[in-house]
């Protein structure tokens, strides 16, 4: 098989459990991939070859014998740097856990590990995935592979553009309000916010625990049905996960038929703030999925204007309570121990040194909102129109079965342009964060570059909350149209690097 | 009761309030599978989640729901449908997450109630309790503070043991007790025994005190009659009914000294001392931590269906007023001599040596006399004495067979308590062995008669209860090891008199 690295995970896959290439080549040959190009891309926090390379024989060896039946046997994958991985270190991006190996696996590398899914290594993010660009990670930003001088998006950054540069078929993202879509969106991949509960997040690093989601990121549709297909269930070590069968994703993806399917179009997420060239394509999609049979009604979230203001409390105070356990006591680095300082200055040392400037941020917005006498003002009120969101959602559902919109008001920014300005960083997930408060689904895929800076546009399909087949159905009905008028993906036009 | 006791009295209404922390004796603990039992080599009882490791996620115990429950229902509390939990954040480095997994405004079980009773001179008096709430959470790690005097001011370093983090904590909150007079202190100590005494009927804990597993915090206000509530301090961390007690009378004192000179009481929280019986300034209210509670996003919320509440009404035991006035009825003994028996802590134990094969006259004379007597001496509880009912059964078994006079049976609690050993060795240490050698009680008694003549005379003229005189010179000579009516016999039998 010839250039193991641009095919995709199923096509992997498939050539393994013949036995046309091994698990071990391919593993390798994503290994020398990122030892050419990583060094430019930055999308790797840690690469352990050795390790990565003997899990493959491992595999191979089972399926010699017989002992594997999982559709991603041998096929390897990138994992966020949030995943906790026993014995590998685990840093969410920031320097105050550098150093921590978890004594334990996040319950989904542990399903990885089951289904025969061969880990690479952890990829880059913002700090505690706190971001949208991966500029905030403590060990320096990812660079875009369509523009190394471009923002991969954020917090996911690392796990998209592992995959936009051929470094890795799959990978790992977490997505609390966007960061699977957004980073998916502006490097030209697929990436998919799973129904809340729909993948477990025991052993995943909280930001904030009622909006964190794991998923699948991948170059294809099918790929990322097949990847949430293996991660998905219930799981008794996380109360909040769904304990409902895992619905048949894969086989969404193969019908990819939606003649007579509603598709809504938000009002509200679309004009002021959206780059033309964003509008430009998301308007020629819209066309496409009317050729496809499916029927176009705009649809109104009156509350979706507050959505930002809510997610900018919620997220914040759940995320300071969430790190609070980063003290320097147990796990991580800790500062300035000397003998005559007390317990309360080691933390605060701790934690001035080792936490960057985004998280000190909301650290501190999310204690102030739970603070006594702002809690019904802010954390309160914010969690009321959370409610209202959702239900402008079911109300929307009640006329559409999905929504779309644009996943990213603009395409990938320069690193740095937007560093100094929170409030402009913060409006990059404008479209995606309503779905996080209300817990429902969405994707996002690539339709197409902008024609005034020839960068990948994303846009986002939206699904009530457990239907998230229907975003497969969806996206593949959209991606296969577009595929056949491009004659190929579009990320096979990105730069070779 | 003291006079300084008595002025308070007169001139102060006091209002109490109890928050109790009890211990579960579930088998894991409220979020983890981790062992939940007490001590074990420090941090052996962890995992992931109890050591609160980044990624980590808690899934509640449900036998420590249930145990919540059936704890609310003997209550006499409402369970609410549909309750959550929250997150108490303050950092400490005694909890692994910097906050603690509790119920804040959505308690599991409210407005309840439970009817104590106290001994008066006039007889048993019966308070109602109201219980405000009932809720769950977890207890901390425990410190141990290297150098200094053992705390953490003045340590030199400090060590932590995670071994009780994560453990399942039910607390149990009164709404204020109004009306208790100058029974404020007894009321206090005789609710705390009841709840413990409800919880151990219930099988939810063992409620180990001298392990820490039950932890009161009293509240105490002072008012003149008529006036408006007083000002109230909290006193935690009390670990005995008898510092329940305590710390109730010393701080109304306390409190009323400071009124009487013209001073404001402080709210604030207070430290029990178990040495002195004082209470000492803690943190005051208004420097108080803002604990910035919100409900826990990692755990759905707990709502009971009326089925399972009702299966769980149905597994309630016979509560402890309703055993007592059964007890009561069985023993034959007055409403005053039950109230304080049990107020001494000496009902399960006295329920004990029954079950062992002690007769019930025969255990309550240990338990409320001797033992009750040096519980006191000693200012702790009746079981925290190195005396168990099994032993007061052994003890019982060797008096009947007649291998133990009364007065050595004495000697060998003596011992017991001292902590010489088990009742067999203390016996064979301290060489309690009746006399029963005809032979040598004989000579002793010859002893006796040559010493005293005249004494044989007036005996054998009729007058027996001179006996008594040679009975005790023997007792004397033989150490108290000879049985004394067996003496008795013998000197009749010598001087040919015949009863």
């Amino acid at each position: 098989m010839n250039d193991l690295i641009r095919q995709s995970a199923a096509t992997l896959a498939g050539a393994i459990a013949r036995k046309e290439v091994s698990s071990e080549e391919v593993t390798r040959a994503h290994l020398d991939r990122i030892s050419q190009v990583d060094e430019r891309v930055h999308a790797f926090l840690y690469v352990d070859p050795e390790a990565s390379i003997a899990r493959a024989r491992e595999v191979d060896q089972q399926i010699a014998k017989g002992e594997l039946s999982s559709p991603l046997a041998g096929v390897p994958i990138a994992l966020k740097d949030l995943v906790a991985t026993k014995g590998v270190p685990t840093t969410c991006g920031s320097r105050i856990l550098s150093g921590w190996r978890p004594p334990y696996s996040a319950t989904i590398v542990n399903k990885l590990h089951a289904a025969g899914v061969v880990s690479l290594g952890k990829t880059n993010m913002d700090e505690f995935a706190m971001g949208s660009s991966t500029e905030h990670s403590g060990y320096g930003p990812t660079h875009n592979p369509w523009d190394l001088d471009r923002i991969p998006g954020g917090s996911g950054g690392g796990s998209a553009a592992a995959i936009a540069s051929f470094e890795a078929p799959l990978a790992i993202g977490t997505d609390t309000g966007g960061s699977i879509r957004q980073p998916a969106a502006v490097t030209g991949t697929v990436g998919v916010k799973p129904t809340y509960g729909g993948v477990s997040r025991y052993g995943i690093v909280a930001l904030a625990s009622s909006l964190d989601q794991a998923g699948p990121c991948a170059r294809d549709v099918m790929d990322t049905a097949i990847l949430h297909s293996v991660i998905a269930g219930h799981d008794p070590r996380d109360s909040t996960s769904i304990n409902a069968p895992v619905p048949d994703f894969v086989a969404a993806a193969l019908s990819a038929d939606i003649r007579g399917m509603k598709v809504g179009v938000i009002k509200e997420l679309q004009g002021e703030g959206f780059q033309p060239g964003v509008l430009q394509r998301f308007k020629q999609s819209l066309e496409i999925l009317t050729e496809l049979g499916a029927e176009i009604v705009e649809v109104s979230c009156p509350h979706f204007q507050y959505a930002l203001g809510a997610y900018y409390l919620i997220l914040p105070s759940e995320a300071s309570s969430n790190l609070a356990r980063f003290d320097g006591m147990r796990f991580g680095i800790r500062v300035d121990d000397g003998n005559d300082r007390s317990v309360e200055q080691v933390m605060s040392a701790t934690r001035e040194e080792g936490f960057g400037a985004e998280v000190k941020r909301r650290i501190m917005l999310g204690t102030y909102a739970l603070s006594s006498g702002y809690y019904d003002a802010y954390y309160g009120q914010a969690q009321r129109i959370r409610t209202l969101i959702t239900r402008d959602f079911e109300a929307a559902f009640t006329e559409v079965d999905v929504l779309v919109s644009p996943t990213s008001p603009t395409t990938a920014f320069k690193i740095g342009e937007k560093l100094d300005d929170p409030l402009a960083m913060y409006l990059n997930d404008i479209a995606t964060i309503p779905v996080n408060l209300a817990g429902n689904c969405a994707m996002s895929l690539p339709i197409g570059l902008a024609p005034e800076d020839g960068l990948p546009v994303g846009l986002q399909i939206i699904a009530p909350a457990m239907a998230d087949s229907l975003l497969y159905r969806v996206g593949s009905a959209l991606e296969s149209a577009l595929v056949d008028r491009w004659g190929g993906l579009l990320i096979s036009e990105a730069p070779s690097l | 009761m003291t006079t300084e006791y008595n002025a308070v009295i007169t001139e102060f209404d006091p209002i109490i309030g109890l928050e109790t922390h009890i211990e579960l004796g579930t088998n894991s603990k409220m979020f983890c599978s981790c062992s939940a039992q007490f001590g074990g080599e420090p941090n052996t009882f962890v995992c992931p989640v109890c050591l609160g490791m980044p990624g980590s996620m808690p899934v509640v115990n449900r036998v420590a729901v249930e145990s919540t429950i059936r704890m609310g229902l003997a209550l006499n509390c409402s369970i609410v449908p549909w309750c959550r939990f929250a997150r108490k954040n303050y950092f400490y480095p005694d909890m692994p997450k910097n906050y603690q997994i509790s119920q804040y405004d959505e308690p599991l079980c409210i407005n309840g109630y439970l009817d104590v009773t106290v001994a008066t001179e006039n007889g048993p008096q019966v308070f109602r309790v109201e219980i405000e709430r009932v809720h769950m959470e977890e207890d901390t790690g425990k410190l141990l503070h290297a150098g200094g005097a053992g705390r953490i001011h003045g340590a030199t370093h400090s060590l932590v043991d995670y071994n009780r983090a994560g453990i399942p904590l039910i607390e149990v909150v009164t709404k204020p007790i109004l009306g208790t007079g100058d029974l404020a202190p007894e009321v206090a100590k005789a609710y705390v025994a009841e709840l413990r005494d409800l919880m151990r009927a219930l099988g939810v804990s063992d409620v180990r005190m001298e392990e820490g597993s039950l932890r009161c915090d009293v509240n105490v206000s002072l008012s003149r009659p008529g006036e408006e509530w007083g000002t109230r301090t909290e006193t935690k961390n009390v670990n005995s009914l008898r510092s329940v007690e305590r710390a109730v009378r010393t701080e109304m004192i306390r409190q009323a000294d400071r009124l009487r000179s013209g001073e404001r009481i402080i709210q604030e929280t207070r430290h029990f001392n178990e040495e002195t019986g004082d209470t000492t300034s803690g943190r005051s209210k208004e420097q108080a931590e803002d604990y910035r509670y919100f409900p826990e996003p990692d755990l759905v919320p707990i709502a009971p269906s009326e089925a399972w509440i009702e299966e769980l009404r149905g597994t309630l035991p016979e509560i402890p007023s309703v055993r007592r006035a059964r007890l009561q009825i069985d023993w034959g003994i007055s409403d005053f001599d039950m109230q304080s028996l049990v107020n001494a802590g000496a009902l399960d134990l006295i329920v004990a040596s029954i079950d062992a094969g002690v007769q019930p006259a025969a255990a309550r004379k240990w338990w409320t006399g001797e033992l009750t007597r040096v519980a006191n001496e000693r200012n702790c509880e009746l079981e925290e004495l190195t005396v168990s009912p099994s032993d007061i059964a052994e003890i019982e078994g060797l008096i009947s067979a007649g291998d133990l006079t009364d007065k050595m049976a004495r000697s060998v609690f003596e011992g017991l308590l001292a902590g010489e050993g088990s009742v067999s060795q203390i016996v064979s240490q301290r060489g309690l062995v009746v006399v029963s050698d005809d032979a040598s009680l004989i000579a002793a008694i010859t002893a006796a008669l040559a010493d005293s003549p005249d004494i044989a005379e007036k005996i054998q003229g009729g007058k027996i209860a001179a006996a008594g005189s040679i009975v005790g010179a023997v007792m004397k000579a033989t150490q108290g090891q000879a049985d004394a009516a067996k003496v008795r016999t013998l000197l009749l039998e010598q001087l040919g008199v015949k009863e």
